[in-house]
């Protein structure tokens, strides 16, 4: 829309209309000002920390103490090298990550969708149900964590007691047992963020065209078969979105784990975001932490990358 | 929200599985009307799932101490009271009215320094041209790629130099640079029609004030979901509260909801009052705002 007044051909268009030469009509400044203060902002607390973590990373960074030597990569290779004092606790916390991802991500791709569909027809309620099932989402982690805590509980929890009445095994340690603790924050996981991803493909499934349905239909396609064929593909874009999404919230756990389990029993359930901030901002090991984000941020972009590709690979395979 | 277009009527075709095949439509209003119970069911059933922990946090709130850890489990409180409430409202160690204060002044705060900062930035990027529009748009925009997680250790030394940890500045500022409420808000900005900005720009207002007096007008829906988004976030946040704010009189309610926690281990009653004071204004807000917020929400994602 802007466009018509702002194009790159702006000769031609100078002369056609007056008014769209007014509105070009700015100082060099009028712009810088407007940006100006989120330009400070981004540039404080973006940009710079992008490249100081960087920098830190190749110093033996100590914030407690007065010197930083350079010790160029050495942060890096300590993380790479098995016995060090660092590469043990860090990658015993990126398989606690990689445990959480693998064990929920399918979960919060599956069960939203199910449950978007189940909305995805005008009846009664309809935004009374969107909701509720949305509800725990702006609950916040500190909330979602504490109250789960309770209902965990070994002894007075309510979980336990309700599988007692449903007669299977009563006295399961929820919070300081493996695997019980990763059922734990997988589970409280799913139903605090459930209502995002379903919103998000229920929102897609309005945009599919109903024509499409009625196609499908007259050519005699059953439910499975609407489902495979206008369905999916109707939600392949916004699947690509939800699945990055999805993997990297749950790459980046951290408060449920901080809060339901302490990291615990010892420190299987200690997360690579808990990690890195236990090493650099309880221990201040600055360097060695700032070593540890880049690594996991190289992950999660090569997981990006990868997601990205795979859709798309099917995308072509299917034309 | 988007809702159904010309969906013919009485074929549901807004619904996959309501899909009998068409000359049987007499029979298969009657199966959908199985299906109907059917998705009723299952949507209560879920719906319980989902609200009954919160309500049983409600309740406990009210319970004595010896009520919230009886076995069985009651769900409601044997005597009502407000003890709980008490201990944590008067308690020196853990004062929970410090952080609600200091959570929605935070918040608050944040929300209007995203809404101001991110409007402001958006206009430029939508309606002028100038030399490195596209350098920094694809910069803000990069970032959006960038996980959080390596901005962490490096804002904590930032936020330190400028004298800031342990005060409720480094919760409100740095958390404000972030690129979505420039990308949401050159989106809205780019779909407002450009004749009424010439309207007053003929009438010789200058930038600013054809910004502020056409455009923000006109922008509201967008400015009100943002700042709600950014209010939601930064009241909830807690990684950040909890490492770079120390002193229990600077905490916000999650990380201060931690500390409870440690403080008080089995005290289920206080913890679940926390819970409850932690939680109950944003509940209100999404009960009120829900539609806006949801969109939101919804549009971020169809966004990305």
């Amino acid at each position: 829309m802007s466009q018509t007044t702002s194009p790159s051909g702006a000769g031609a268009l100078a002369t056609a209309s007056a008014p769209a030469r007014r509105l070009r009509d700015h100082g060099r400044a009028t712009p810088w000002l407007f940006l100006a203060p989120y330009l400070l902002l981004f540039t404080g607390f973006v940009v710079i920390p992008v490249v100081l973590g960087l920098w830190m990373s190749l110093h033996q960074w100590d914030y407690t103490l007065p010197l930083k030597p350079f010790v160029g990569l050495d942060n890096y290779v300590d993380l790479f090298t098995p016995g060090s004092t660092t590469s043990g606790i860090f990658w015993q916390a990126m398989q606690a990550t990689a445990i959480f991802t693998v064990a929920s991500v399918p979960f919060l791709l599956v069960i939203p969708l199910l449950v978007a569909l189940l909305m995805n027809a005008k009846f009664p309620g309809r935004n009374f149900f969107r909701a509720v099932y949305f509800a725990p989402y702006v609950l916040g982690v500190a909330v979602v964590a504490v109250l789960w805590r309770y209902l965990l509980d070994n002894n007075i929890g309510l979980v336990n007691y309700y599988l007692g009445v449903l007669g299977l095994p009563d006295d399961t340690a929820w919070l300081t047992s493996t695997p019980a603790a990763w059922v734990a924050l997988v589970g409280v996981t799913v139903w605090w963020t459930l209502g995002f991803n379903a919103i998000i493909y229920l929102a897609a499934l309005q945009d599919i065209p109903a024509e499409l349905y009625e196609a499908a239909r007259m050519d005699g396609a059953g439910r499975w078969q609407q489902f495979r064929n206008v369905t999916l593909p109707g939600l392949r874009p916004i699947l690509t979105f939800v699945t990055i999404n999805t993997l990297i919230a749950s790459a980046n756990m951290f408060g449920q784990s901080y809060l339901m389990t302490q990291g615990g029993p010892g420190r299987e359930t200690r997360t690579a975001i808990y990690q890195i901030a236990e090493t650099g901002l309880r221990n201040f090991q600055m360097g060695d932490a700032a070593a540890m984000s880049y690594i996991l941020t190289l992950f999660l972009i090569g997981l990006s990358v990868a997601v990205f590709w795979l859709f798309r690979e099917r995308k072509g395979a299917r034309k | 929200m988007t809702t159904v277009r010309s969906a013919p009527r009485g074929a549901q075709a807004a619904s996959p599985t309501a899909s009998e095949a068409i000359p049987k439509r007499r029979k298969a209003s009657a199966g959908q009307r199985v299906r109907g119970s059917l998705r009723l069911v299952a949507l209560v059933g879920i719906a319980l799932v989902f609200i009954s922990p919160l309500v049983f946090m409600l309740m406990t709130s009210f319970k004595t101490r010896a009520d919230a850890t009886s076995v069985p489990p009651s769900w409601i409180p044997e005597e009502w009271t407000l003890q709980a409430y008490q201990t944590i409202l008067g308690s020196a160690s853990t004062p929970v009215f410090t952080w609600f204060l200091n959570s929605v002044t935070a918040a608050v705060a944040n929300s209007v320094l995203v809404v101001i900062t991110a409007s402001l930035a958006a206009y430029p990027l939508a309606r002028m041209q100038f030399r490195g529009k596209n350098l920094v748009f694809g910069a803000i925009i990069a970032t959006l790629l960038v996980p959080p997680v390596i901005l962490v250790i490096p804002n904590y030394l930032i936020v330190s130099e400028l004298g800031w940890l342990n005060s409720l500045v480094a919760v409100i500022v740095p958390t404000a640079a972030g690129a979505f409420g420039v990308f949401l808000m050159r989106q809205f900005f780019l779909s407002i029609p450009v004749e009424l900005e010439e309207a007053a720009r003929l009438d010789g207002a200058n930038r600013l004030r054809t910004f502020v007096s056409v455009v923000l007008p006109l922008a509201k829906p967008a400015l009100a979901t943002l700042g709600l988004l950014a209010l939601l976030t930064n009241w909830n946040d807690f990684l950040w509260p909890v490492y770079v704010l120390f002193s229990p009189d600077v905490q916000t309610l999650p990380a201060g909801l931690s500390t409870l926690q440690s403080a008080n281990a089995v005290r289920y009653d206080l913890l679940m009052a926390g819970a409850v004071i932690a939680s109950a204004p944003v509940v209100l807000l999404f009960v009120a705002l829900q539609r806006f917020i949801v969109e939101g929400v919804s549009q971020s994602g169809i966004k990305g």
